[in-house]
């Protein structure tokens, strides 16, 4: 198994720790002196940058969150000036303000370099095409792919998100040999296939490099079956720096963190304590190389576990295991980040309805599907069908054009939903994950 | 003349109209008309009924979304041409009728009717001298 990096990949854990320590007092100085937000932070916990010696030191350090990235809209968290910056992404966020996250060249570099650990990682090498289905755009994981590829010197196309019927063609015309897209998506392209009746032995494709969305061993295995192929999980999110943070090697037991780049914790969301080795946790990244956005401790909301053991690919980078869940409500619909307040805050602008509703997440032919039952509200009800169904266009319309995401609204009658004391539950995701 | 409609905003599940009808049956209320709307997903139930007011009550306490319509009620004999005439006289004047339905008694109809503009409907049927029913004689039938 090929390796791209293996002085770094099968370094001496020890020799890892005395760099990812030198690389962290480097970053805990320059956000301290160079992003203001940071300096106050640690200030108020009566810390500077000489308190920070070791990674052992890290617990002292305040977490980050994804509404500080919000109360810092758009630049205000970025550590060097502007013209340092040649890259912007963002993701979807609450109430239309987007996570705004920004690279300078060295963090374009760091990330074509980790994602070229995730291409070798998934067995790419530069004899292979590599079939982008990721979105390209504001969301990194089609960028992010396509410098990976381009890194291990293969031939990357940039086919990016929808279209199926040309991505069925140019997976047969172009022979690609690798797949990069949701594992959601992969399915759907497995089913799009045995539907245009293609047959497996016009297709060359060997590998698939599936992530950006929660899945389970059974759809690894289905889609495995399906397409014939191997396939990958990687793990990452545009805060830490898209895709690239942690991939599965061949053997397929648990995710490789690059955490020469990526410093894991894994702590107990509730109590923030920080917990042993083999426990489940929330996981925190503190990025210690990144120039244009280095964020300290920052809270991913998964939970997964953590394995320090050497792997049989020979690599000795922490295992990361499949994300099991998260710690707060955010749902990611087909790879788009959907907290339920937000549907809350399209709905609370209509003066027909009160935000009385319940989201119902499923997946039907490997495709997420999403529901919006709300009350009908007495003052507003007449008897007339017609005013009924605008009234449920309107609201489809409305949370479509704020949430970028098809939904099905549906009427029901009002107090059928469940109301609880303080919190009513709001979604429901029947997704089997 | 006027008469109070009951309207229910139904979901399309099974055991609803019943729960509708059992909780007005325990007191005692009568039900003249009546005639549901549906789409697949909801409905609107709509009747003609004894005690509007106390009826409405009625299904508020067990959590129904439910509204009082003014409608038009008008007593002619059971045959087509004099339902025709009625719609030929409102849809002459423009006046849209939103939903209609009817049920007849002996040789005589009653149809019940919901327009754009009650008021100008009521004149011109009046004007037309056709037997407008009243409230109070509707639920007696």
């Amino acid at each position: 198994m090929e390796i791209w990096n293996r002085h770094i990949e099968c370094m001496d854990r020890q020799e890892l720790r005395r760099i990812q320590g030198e690389r962290l007092r480097e970053t805990v100085e320059r956000v301290y002196f160079n992003v203001p937000y940071y300096r106050n932070k640690m200030q108020e916990s009566g810390l500077g940058p000489e308190s920070i010696h070791t990674t052992d030191d890290l617990h002292r350090l305040p977490f980050t969150t994804k509404q500080d990235l919000r109360d810092n809209y758009p630049f205000g968290l970025f550590a060097v000036p502007m013209s340092e910056i040649v890259r912007v992404h963002a993701s979807s966020g609450t109430t239309g303000k987007p996570t705004v996250v920004g690279y300078t060249r060295n963090d374009i570099a760091t990330w074509s370099e980790v994602m070229a650990r995730t291409l070798t990682c998934a067995g790419a090498n530069r004899h292979d095409f590599i079939h982008v289905a990721y979105g390209y755009g504001l969301f990194t994981g089609g960028l992010g792919l396509h410098y990976g590829g381009e890194k291990i010197g293969a031939s990357v196309i940039p086919v990016s998100g929808g279209n199926t019927i040309r991505q069925l063609q140019l997976l047969v015309d172009f022979g690609s040999t690798v797949l990069a897209c949701t594992p959601s998506y992969a399915l759907f392209l497995a089913e799009a296939i045995e539907d245009a009746r293609i047959k497996r032995d016009d297709l060359k494709l060997r590998v698939g490099v599936f992530g950006a969305e929660p899945w389970t061993e059974n759809m690894r295995r289905e889609i495995e079956e399906k397409l014939r192929i191997k396939a990958i999980d990687i793990y990452g999110l545009s805060e830490v720096i898209g895709p690239g943070v942690a991939s599965e090697c061949l053997v397929q037991d648990g995710l490789h963190i690059s955490e020469d780049q990526f410093y894991p914790e894994i702590i107990d969301p509730v109590t923030l304590e920080v917990l042993p080795e083999g426990k489940t946790g929330e996981l925190v990244f503190t990025t210690i190389t990144k120039e244009g956005l280095p964020l300290i401790r920052y809270r991913t909301r998964d939970l997964t576990t953590l394995r320090y053991e050497k792997c049989r690919c020979g690599r000795t980078l922490v295992r990361m295991e499949k994300c099991l869940g998260r710690s707060d409500d955010m749902l990611i619909i087909r790879g788009v980040n959907l907290f339920p307040s937000q549907v809350e805050s399209v709905l609370l602008e209509m003066s027909e309805i009160k935000p009385h509703y319940l989201l119902i997440v499923d997946r039907v032919n490997n495709l997420d599907t999403l529901e919006l039952q709300v009350e009908v509200d007495e003052e507003f009800f007449q008897d007339k069908i017609s005013q009924l169904q605008t009234l449920r266009q309107k609201i489809q319309t409305n949370l479509e054009s704020s949430l970028g995401l098809g939904i099905r609204v549906n009427l029901v009658e009002p107090k059928t939903l469940e109301r609880s004391e303080g919190k009513s539950k709001r979604v429901i995701d029947k997704r089997k994950l | 003349m006027i008469v109070h409609q009951l309207s229910v905003f139904l979901e399309n599940k099974s055991g609803r109209l019943t729960e509708v009808l059992e909780a007005l049956g325990s007191e005692r209320i009568k039900i003249t008309a009546l005639s549901v709307a549906d789409t697949s997903e909801f409905g609107i139930l709509r009747m003609i009924v004894s005690d509007p007011a106390k009826a409405k009550e009625l299904l508020k306490e067990r959590s129904f979304t439910v509204n009082l319509t003014e409608v038009i009620s008008i007593m002619a004999p059971n045959e087509a041409k004099y339902y025709a005439k009625v719609l030929r006289i409102l849809s002459d004047l423009d006046l849209s009728i939103e939903y209609t339905y009817a049920f007849s008694v002996g040789e005589k109809s009653v149809i019940i009717l919901r327009c754009s503009n009650t008021e100008e409907a009521l004149k011109a049927l009046k004007d037309h001298e056709l037997d407008l029913l009243k409230a109070s004689d509707l639920y007696k039938l």
